[in-house]
């Protein structure tokens, strides 16, 4: 890959990826890497996303469950739209 | 199945019981907290031993004495260890340690300090940790298999790069090893919590699946449950795990189970620094998530190599075991580079497979076995935290 992804994402039925560079700035054009086969689609951040955090790979509303890994990490609880950051503010966990 | 992993050896210490260390300090071990100064003036005299202070030993009764004792003895067992000066309050516990110590067939030795005081202890104990001194630097290393050695692991400050990166580094070294004969540990109890599902599926046949579930649900009703005073929500994740991107513990727990790779099973269950006892293979063990305590536990089960993946960047080290820190977060490579023993930050970039990082991680074993010192004992890091199961009597 000549140029470096900006969005990590683990498997194709996530919903969610992770900013991997740092000093991202809304309205970046990302190129978006899914690990589990190197497959790449872009998609512009709509947010300020520091590195780690995530980003909603398409419009989330209230009550959707966030998928990553293929797997469930919890519940959207105010709507984010595609490219918009997702944290605390709006997914919790559906454990404690 | 012959494979380029089969061949590697290390340069380490064939101990009296056959086990393999990589270090070989002359410890000087408190039995109880009120030992600790008599146990740091005998290191402060005689240089080339190391006191391990620690905060407990008195009024401890049942389960909880049970595990201060196994941790106490365990880590005088450990074959890091090439001989051990005992020193506590009063006789009787004090024996009980130089015991079980004793069992290895190592150098041994124990005094306590009630009808003596802390002068004459010291100097006794300082008399024969020289005599320890002098005969373990003359213990030379040899060449042992890397088959040997037991590794253990435990993440800490992870944040979403641990998932993607540093985690799945220790997984892919645990596939290509486990299937050699190494001895693994991963624990964390409370940090499954969210992918239990997928932990007991990696259990190596239904009934350890089963007896996983049934202590990580104990631990679930009997722990959180019972004492949990709000959602958790500022402790798993941590606020360091928040900052690094990571937002649930379901989220947290899918990254940390990266550490067990995609073809390692676990094949047994063992409490709090219990040894090992159905030969090489993976190991669950009931820890705390707390790095300084995890750690201590399975240096106690006689690990010899702690791998450590860290996202946002956790400084942990331990007073008898080298731990190796890995991180994939190109952040913490350049802010807190003294601590990061492997950087695989690569990873992100797409530059490095995860097949290339396992084969880093082990090359870096391989060189930590032989006697390069972890970023963290060359910072002196030295975290000795007992787990304490309720409070004393």
């Amino acid at each position: 890959m000549s140029e470096i992804p900006h969005l990590l994402v683990h498997d194709h039925a996530d919903n969610v990826g992770v900013v991997v560079v740092e000093g991202l700035t809304a309205g970046t054009d990302m190129l978006c890497c899914v690990t589990a086969d190197n497959s790449t689609f872009r998609l512009t951040v709509r947010d300020d996303v520091p590195i780690g955090h995530k980003v909603a790979l398409k419009d989330l509303k209230a009550g959707d469950t966030a998928i990553k890994y293929g797997e469930d990490i919890g519940r959207i609880v105010a709507d984010v739209p595609k490219g918009g950051h997702v944290h605390t503010h709006n997914l919790k966990t559906k454990r404690w | 199945m012959a494979t380029k992993y089969s061949d590697l050896t290390v340069k380490a210490y064939r101990r009296e019981n056959g086990r393999v260390g990589v270090r070989n300090h002359v410890v000087i071990l408190p039995v109880d907290d009120i030992s600790n100064a008599a146990c740091e003036a005998v290191a402060n005299n005689i240089k080339g031993t190391l006191a391990i202070p620690h905060a407990y030993g008195r009024l401890q009764f049942g389960e909880d004495l049970d595990l201060h004792f196994r941790t106490i003895i365990g880590t005088g067992a450990n074959p890091n260890v090439a001989a051990v000066v005992v020193i506590g309050i009063e006789p009787g516990w004090t024996q009980r340690v130089v015991d079980g110590i004793a069992a290895t067939g190592k150098p041994v030795w124990g005094v306590s300090i009630e009808q003596k005081g802390d002068l004459e202890t010291i100097r006794q104990a300082s008399w024969k940790a020289k005599e320890f001194v002098h005969w373990a630097s003359e213990l030379q290393r040899e060449d042992v298999p890397l088959s040997e050695l037991w590794i253990s692991t435990k993440c800490g400050e992870s944040d979403t790069t641990t998932g993607l990166g540093s985690c799945p580094t220790v997984g892919n070294m645990y596939d290509k090893l486990i299937p050699e004969g190494i001895y693994g540990v991963f624990g964390e109890t409370s940090e499954i919590t969210g992918a239990e599902h997928i932990c007991k599926a990696r259990a190596i046949n239904e009934e350890v699946g089963e007896r996983w579930y049934k202590m990580w649900k104990a631990y679930q009703d009997e722990v959180i449950e019972a004492h949990k005073t709000d959602d958790l929500s500022e402790s798993q994740p941590t606020k360091g795990n928040i900052e690094g991107g990571l937002t649930t513990i379901e989220e947290k727990a899918l990254g940390n189970l990266e550490k067990i790779g995609k073809t390692s099973r676990y094949i047994d269950i063992l409490q709090p620094a219990e040894t090992p006892k159905s030969g090489p293979g993976l190991y669950f063990m009931d820890t705390s998530s707390a790095a300084a305590e995890c750690v201590t536990l399975m240096a106690a089960a006689g690990y010899v190599i702690h791998t450590f993946p860290t996202g946002q960047g956790n400084v942990v080290g331990n007073p008898i075991v080298p731990v190796i820190k890995i991180t994939a977060n190109p952040r913490t490579v350049r802010t807190m580079s003294e601590h990061i023993d492997v950087d695989v930050s690569g990873i992100l970039r797409r530059e490095m497979t995860i097949d290339q990082a396992g084969d880093a991680l082990i090359d870096m074993i391989v060189r930590t076995a032989n006697g390069r010192n972890t970023a963290a004992e060359a910072l002196g890091h030295r975290e000795f935290s007992m787990t304490k199961l309720y409070r004393s009597a």
